[in-house]
């Protein structure tokens, strides 16, 4: 028995070197990757590369830039203030004597002219100003689960809303800052003809929230019963309401959580200053324009305040083009690379030519 | 009584000591008290063991409870503790931490930034992912401690009576094992019993230090129940040892024989845990340390942790990222208070009455939480997997692999990767590390007179030729069947084939065959001798025939009967055993002189002439010398197999001739010699006073004649067929004609019985056997190999005695070693003490460094007179030409011991071995008495071939503008001529040479140099070496500073460094010679703490442990020398060419791909910190994210990881190719520069 094991051992423990291959050997492996000699591309920077590079930065950027801006100038907007600061303006009295308990709407009108027909469909949009919609605790100030149509969540809101979840002993529905700062200027545009008449223009309000929002992420609760009185019986409206939630618009389709306009404003801004969709304003045919030049006036019912945190509110009338709506930057951004690239190879170009040739025996050779 | 007896001498010893950290402190235990052991055991300071199975077992309950069993638990967490310990060790980092304290922030109301759960998903997955890996190692080593507690062990069992198999778990201390060969040693056991004759057990310390060399374990002395096997039973001694420790090289202890005699214990007598048998059937042993209490346990410590450069500059990166995250949190903070100040009661604030400071106090908080992501978190591991990454391709780098010795780089300390990209100053040792350590004897002086062995240095240069010619190395791996002695004496005759460190071994496989016409192609072992000196060496012989003729002549003589005709038949005789010597050597002209020598009166005469007075003592130095290399040395002898294998024909050519003579001519003196012994017993009842007469007037070099000769052939190996031939022959009395005749007939028949592997048992009557010399020093390998060369071969050790072959001497003498003082760094000598086999006087052989033999050695014992003087000067002037040749010098004294002084020393000796406190300074003042008043016997050159491509990869070094520096402890010249021959010194650089006596002359000598290099340079600050890169180095010479160790000591001194270093930094090397090993460190720590630079030291030997360990990067090379070096290293590599891309190509890799990977890590952060910030200044400060929350927590973790760990485990910055050709890229780095 321990000759036996003697001899296993034995052979164990002589390891034999003899040749490559027949037994193991410390030897690394020679493959490419152990040995890093995997193919790599290493751009050696000389003028041969660099200057052409500039050259075909600048000639391909300079026509994408003025591309993208008269896209951009082609865009049509128009802007009009009716925050309503100063004593002249429309607005100034019902902005100076705002309340939020005043049961009676304050309306006032904003004459505009618009020098150009506005072609194809046009977003009306309400803006505002200094709002600091992303202010953190405003932000998560929110119920997404109530808003979802959880029958739970509309009974006891998450702690998110508070101090907004609950008025009167009552859960508030919907709850959270954001639900109660709701934007609820009403605005109606009129055309004023040249005759006279003052033609109110349509304003769809469908159709303005994203898809998703209004179909997935926003539902009544109680399922498809339409008689959101009852659905929403036992919760309180926000504060700043007037109305409750039920009583948003008079489609049943756009009423309640899935009222778009509260959809949109659900849908925070990232930016202090921002615009929201408010309304469009649909084509009618190819031969009119939508809006034809002329004069309008913009009629407002002045809800909401502003002026306590220095903010503005403006309406926006504006098209849009492939790239979205009206933003001259991005053309200018890239004319300016291209310019400046283009402008580096003239120099590099010179300098390369005077200086260039002075020690190539030092190139790196490429 | 006994015990009492003990203590005072202790105490004597104490006080002998100047009091100063004696073992023990006070008497422990009531010592009158029946000298109860058991109320003595613990004193704190070390262990009784006493046999478990043994006569006390009541005590040995009382004793043993304390003592770790045998089983070994790796593990750190059990099922239980595992997760509590674990996050406990995990929640040590600080990084862990922090994290932590952002979780539990998020779930404070007020400042809650996110959605209380997500903040923890990083710190959950990271604990989990590491909780994970650490179960899994864990339960690795559950497994692996599962397999080791279960093996298999023989146990002495004492219900059984017999050695039963136990697992290795249930071994206790006090436990009588048996092992056998191969077999592992499972815990650490006192060596008892072993079935080798002497005593010896050999093991294998590979899996505890990596050597694969055999060692040398004994039978503790003195053991009554050596030679048979012993009874636990009736094991009634008991063993004092220290406390279990750490240290593998050392063991004290004692061992107390129930008669009260104490034997001291050694580091010898123990063997270690995970150790193997080897060469030895069967030991047994007690255990004295089982389980973790055992030295190999003890030694188990991890992988090295050494931080690097980049890593402390990492951390004050980090700092600042805090300080960055503090500030911006606080413009948060005040720019959320004044932001609030502004509004009133905006309709989108959310009612709270808060004032804004208090607001803004918890922005503050609320921010440190979004802007986590500055804090690199993620950071420390990615540059721990980055850099795992890195030793990968580092280890498979197939350029830093050794075809050779079959091993490529290890990768020792896992973090410090890119320092090898920052090298500023490389110091080197020279022996085994810029050479290749395969020590070759070249040439010897002896008496004063030199050999220059002009044929064997031809023989050298045409290897070394070989070498340089052929790149690939003809002598790579032979299809091994080289001999490895791991094989066990009790297995068969036949080769087992292996080759693990193959090349020496196969130099000594080649040895034995035939030297061809090519004798470059031999590995360098083998010596040509000298022909003066091999003359001399014959005529030695043949002095020692004459004498031993004479002998046998008056002896027969006196016996009577027809005495002419005697004589002329007895001439006859010894002429016969003379020319079947040549009849033997198959060739003439070497064995003429021999033959004539013996043949005639006339010759005989010659001889005597020859070695007159003055012949007779340089040939006493000769042998002595030749004596000494055989004797005074560690090396160990196994003869591989049984030799079954002779060469038939033997060629004709000179070695094989030499070889053959080697074999004829003892055994023919032997023969004589026999004769004469047999015969003088004989005659001896009538009178010796005539042989003796006979002895001391013609044989000079036999001394005292007849008793030597009858020790000699006492002591010759009874079954040597010739010797009992002899006998035989003398004891009938026949004619001594008759004598030779026999003699002449055993002869061929012999040869022939040779060729018969029946025979191979037989004894090792062939001189051609195959030896197989082990050694820990190369050095001590080539001596005995050159010792050999002369017919003195050392045949085989066994414990105490030597097997030594002399020329002039029969056969086989066994020399008894009767004391070793082995050599330590501190006295740079070894010493034996042994009892000469032909004078029989005591004497002590030293071998040692050059400078120390030679202070030693000048006022010999021996009134030699002007004579010895002169010896000495000659021999001092050829040890400069060695050491001019570059050859390494060891000289060879020796001292003849009075009886009485021997003794006396003999008992301090004892004192020093048996203390168990202050051991080694003991030791060492009692070795220093000893070896003075030395007699130089003569010196030896050995020649140290440079490693291949040395002088091309110093040569790169510099040009990447490394500074290397060399630190030797051999001789300046030779220094210097290494330095030349590996391009350190190039031929226009001026040497510096700085030796001096004193500290203010090595004051003014630094002044001196430093303002010659200031006034030649060509302005301060000239050699800044990347300056000048873009001139071949060898146009521009540099000055080279050349400094010993003496001045080295002074120079390392507070006041001197300063111009030291200020001298040193102006030139291109520094060569240090005579250091020792702690000067090296100093030196290494001089420039790295006083230049702040990045110092590199590479070493192979133990002597440069203590400067890879200072060094910011320490790399061994795994050599000749054991594995201390390699140890102690960050990097193990086999040759120093690999230095080159280790440091050129991985080393410029790693530095650039980490700091460009750690730069990326910032980068990237920086940037996402910064878009979270500047929103907050369009969100009121608020701490809004415009982002996911999720986004942000998983940025470091998951979206962002991979880019920077592909890019610092694959970047290649540039090419390998372009680094090796262009080592100045490698100085272009900024240096130790992050961001």
């Amino acid at each position: 028995m321990m000759a036996s094991s003697y001899n296993a051992k034995e052979e164990d423990g002589h390891i034999t070197v003899s040749g490559p291959g027949t037994l193991k050997s410390k030897k690394p492996d020679n493959t490419a990757f152990k040995q890093q000699r995997l193919p790599a591309w290493q751009p050696i920077l000389t003028a041969g590369t660099v200057l052409p590079a500039f050259f075909v930065i600048g000639l391909l950027f300079i026509p994408i830039g003025i591309g993208l801006y008269v896209t951009s100038n082609n865009i049509k907007e128009f802007e009009i203030d009716y925050t309503g600061t100063e004593p002249s303006s429309p607005c100034y009295n019902c902005s100076v004597n705002f309340s939020w308990n005043s049961s009676r709407p304050c309306s006032c009108s904003l004459p505009f002219t618009l020098e150009q027909p506005f072609e194809s469909n046009v977003f009306v949009y309400y803006g505002l100003s200094n709002f600091y919609q992303n202010h953190r605790r405003y932000v998560k100030s929110r119920d997404d689960s109530q808003l979802n149509g959880n029958v739970d969540s509309l009974k006891s809101p998450s702690k998110e809303c508070e101090p907004y979840a609950h008025s009167d002993d009552k859960p508030i529905a919907p709850c959270g800052a954001i639900a109660n700062s709701m934007f609820n200027d009403t605005l109606e545009l009129f055309f004023m003809d040249p005759n006279g008449t003052r033609i109110q223009i349509p304003l769809t309000k469908r159709g303005i929230a994203w898809w998703t929002d209004k179909h997935v992420k926003f539902r009544n609760p109680g399922g498809d019963n339409p008689n959101l009185t009852s659905v929403f019986q036992g919760t309180s409206k926000p504060v700043n309401w007037h109305r409750p939630v039920s009583e948003l618009d008079s489609d049943p389709e756009n009423n309640g959580f899935v009222n778009e306009d509260f959809i949109v404003w659900m849908r925070t801004a990232a930016l202090p200053t921002f615009r929201k969709l408010y309304r469009i304003v649909q084509k009618k045919s190819h031969l009119v324009p939508t809006l034809p030049s002329g004069n309008y006036t913009l009629e407002v019912v002045y809800n909401y305040p502003v002026r306590s945190f220095d903010g503005r509110k403006r309406m926006i009338l504006s098209t849009i083009s492939w790239m979205g709506g009206k933003n001259p930057f991005l053309g200018l951004a890239y004319i300016t690379v291209g310019a400046v690239c283009f402008l580096l190879g003239v120099v590099l170009l010179v300098i390369h030519h005077k200086y260039g040739s002075r020690n190539n025996s030092a190139d790196i050779p490429n | 009584m006994e015990r009492l007896h003990w203590l005072g001498q202790r105490c004597q010893q104490m006080v002998d000591q100047g009091g100063a950290r004696g073992w023990y402190s006070a008497p422990d235990g009531p010592l009158g008290a029946g000298g109860c052991p058991a109320t003595c055991r613990l004193s704190g300071k070390r262990r009784t063991v006493i046999a478990r199975r043994g006569p006390y077992q009541a005590e040995y309950r009382a004793i043993s409870r304390e003592y770790q069993g045998n089983a070994i638990r790796t593990t750190k967490y059990s099922l239980l503790t595992f997760i509590p310990i674990n996050l406990f060790q995990q929640f040590r980092r600080v990084a862990n931490l922090y994290f932590l304290f952002l979780v539990l922030l998020n779930w404070v109301p007020a400042v809650e930034a996110f959605q209380k759960e997500i903040t923890m998903v990083p710190l959950l997955v990271v604990l989990i992912a590491i909780a994970f890996k650490d179960a899994l190692e864990d339960y690795r080593r559950y497994l692996f401690d599962k397999t080791v507690n279960h093996s298999l062990v023989r146990v002495y069992c004492s219900k059984q009576k017999a050695y039963i198999d136990q697992h290795w778990q249930d071994v206790r201390v006090g436990d009588f094992i048996r092992l056998s060969c191969n077999e592992i040693i499972p815990a650490d056991v006192l060596l008892l019993y072993s079935s080798d004759p002497r005593g010896i057990c050999y093991i294998e310390t590979a899996n505890l230090d990596g050597e694969t060399n055999l060692k040398q374990r004994r039978v503790v002395s003195d053991l009554p129940l050596q030679g048979s096997e012993l009874t636990p039973e009736s094991f009634y001694c008991r063993i004092e040892c220290e406390n279990p420790n750490n240290d593998l090289g050392r063991f004290r202890g004692y061992m107390e024989h129930s008669s009260k005699v104490r034997v001291g214990l050694h580091n010898d007598n123990l063997l270690l845990r995970s150790c193997t048998v080897r060469n030895t059937q069967t030991v047994v042993g007690l255990v004295v340390y089982a389980g973790h209490e055992t030295k190999a346990m003890k030694n188990n410590s991890g992988p090295r942790y050494k931080q690097s450069r980049l890593e402390k500059r990492l951390n004050r990166d980090v700092l600042w990222c805090v300080i960055l995250l503090f500030s911006m949190c606080l413009t948060a903070a005040i720019g959320h208070g004044l932001w609030l100040q502004r509004w009133t009661d905006p309709i989108y604030s959310i009612a709270e009455q808060v004032s804004p400071t208090l607001a803004g106090f918890y922005v503050f908080w609320t921010m440190i939480i979004v802007l986590q992501v500055l804090i690199p978190i993620s950071l420390y591991v990615s540059i721990e997997i980055v850099k795992l990454g890195q030793i990968y391709f580092i280890q498979n780098d197939l350029a830093l692999y050794s075809e050779q010795l079959d091993s490529g780089i290890q990768c020792r300390a896992l973090n410090i990767t890119e320092d090898l990209g920052q090298i500023q100053y490389l110091f080197s040792d020279k022996t085994g590390t810029l050479t290749e350590n395969k020590m070759v004897f070249q040439c010897c002086t002896i008496h004063g007179v030199q050999y220059p062995h002009t044929q064997n240095a031809r023989r050298l240069a045409l290897y070394e030729e070989d070498v340089a010619g052929v790149p690939g190395r003809s002598l790579t791996l032979r299809s091994g069947c080289s001999v490895r002695s791991l094989s066990c004496r009790s297995m068969s005759c036949g080769h087992s084939s292996t080759s693990l460190h193959s090349l020496t071994r196969e130099e000594e496989e080649e040895e034995e065959e035939p030297q061809g016409g090519a004798p470059c192609s031999r590995m360098a072992k083998e010596v040509i001798p000298d022909p003066e000196l091999l003359k001399k060496m014959s005529c030695l012989q043949a002095t020692s025939l004459c004498g031993a003729e004479a002998c046998c002549l008056q002896a027969t003589s006196l016996c009577g009967a027809e005495a002419s005709c005697l004589q002329a038949t007895s001439l006859c005789g010894a002429e016969a055993s003379c020319v079947q010597a040549t009849s033997l050597c198959g060739a003439e002209a070497s064995c003429v002189q021999a033959t004539s020598l013996c043949g005639a009166e006339a010759s005989c005469l010659q001889a005597t002439s020859l070695c007159g007075a003055e012949a007779s003592l340089e040939l006493n130095s000769i042998v002595d010398f030749f004596l000494a290399l055989a004797v005074c040395n560690s090396v160990v002898v196994s003869s591989s197999g049984r030799a079954c294998h002779t060469h038939a024909d033997l060629p004709h050519n000179l070695t094989s001739r030499l070889l053959a003579q080697g074999e004829a001519g003892p055994r023919g003196v032997s023969g004589a010699l026999g004769a004469a012994g047999v015969q003088g017993e004989v005659g001896s009842s009538t009178t010796a006073t005539p042989s003796q007469a006979g002895a001391s007037r013609e044989s000079t070099q036999l001394g005292p004649g007849t008793d030597l000769v009858r020790s000699n052939v006492a002591l010759e190996n009874p079954r040597d067929p010739t010797a009992v031939v002899l006998t035989d022959m003398g004891n009938r009395e026949e004619g001594v004609g008759a004598v030779g005749a026999p003699n002449v007939g055993t002869e061929p028949l012999r040869v022939s019985s040779l060729e018969d592997p029946a025979f191979c048992h037989s004894g090792p009557t062939a001189a051609n056997e195959q030896l197989i010399y082990e050694a820990e020093s190369p050095d001590e390998l080539a001596l005995v190999h050159a010792a050999r060369a002369y017919n003195c071969t050392l045949r085989g050790r066994s414990g105490d005695e030597l097997a030594v072959e002399l020329p002039g001497a029969a056969g086989r003498l066994h020399v008894r070693l009767l004391h070793v003082l082995p050599f330590d760094c501190t006295r740079r000598r070894m010493s034996v003490v042994v009892r000469h086999p032909l004078t029989g006087r005591l004497v002590l052989y030293t071998k040692g460094a050059d400078s120390v033999i030679m202070e030693l050695s000048e006022h010999p014992d021996v009134p030699a007179g002007e004579g010895y003087v002169k010896i000495r000067e000659q021999t001092q002037n050829h040890l400069d030409v060695y050491a001019r040749d570059g050859l390494r010098t060891l000289c060879i004294a020796q001292r003849v011991l009075e009886e009485d002084d021997y003794r006396a020393w003999q008992k301090g000796q004892l004192l020093a071995e048996t203390s168990i406190e202050n051991r080694e300074e003991l030791l060492l003042e009692s070795a220093q008495r000893l070896e003075t008043n030395l007699t130089l016997l003569g010196a030896t050159g050995i020649v140290d071939r440079l490693q291949e491509e040395v002088p091309e990869t110093i040569e790169a070094l510099q040009r990447a503008g490394i500074k290397v520096w060399v630190l030797t402890g051999d001789k300046q010249e030779t220094a210097v001529n290494i330095a030349c021959a590996c391009k350190l010194l190039g031929p226009d650089d001026q040497i510096l040479n700085a030796n001096c006596g004193s500290k203010d002359a090595c004051d003014a000598l630094l002044q001196d140099l430093l303002s010659e290099v200031r006034g030649t340079g060509e302005g301060p600050g000239r050699p800044t070496l990347g300056e000048d890169k873009a001139l071949p180095a060898a146009a521009v010479g540099g000055f080279v500073l050349v400094i010993d160790g003496r001045t080295l000591e002074w120079a390392l001194q507070d006041e001197l460094k300063g111009g030291f270093l200020e001298l040193s930094r102006q030139c291109k090397a520094v060569l240090c010679c005579r250091s020792t090993p702690l000067q090296k460190s100093q030196v290494v720590q001089l420039v790295r703490s006083q230049l702040s630079v990045m110092t590199l030291a590479i070493g192979d030997g133990a002597n440069d442990v203590s400067m890879i360990q200072v060094a910011d990067v320490g790399i061994g090379i795994s050599g000749q020398e054991g594995m201390q070096a390699v140890m102690s290293s960050d990097f193990a590599i086999s040759r120093f060419k690999h230095l080159r891309k280790l440091l050129l190509v991985h080393g410029h890799w790693c530095y650039s791909r980490l700091a460009n990977m750690i730069l990326y890590f910032f980068y990237k952060n920086v940037m996402y910190v910064n878009l979270l910030f500047w929103y907050q200044f369009i969100s009121g400060f608020s701490g809004s994210v415009m982002t996911n929350s999720w986004i942000l927590i998983l940025f470091n973790l998951l979206f962002t990881s991979v880019p920077p760990l592909v890019y610092g485990v694959l970047d290649r910055h540039t090419p390998a190719d372009t680094l090796m050709e262009r080592p100045e890229l490698y100085s272009s780095r900024p240096s130790s520069k992050v961001k």
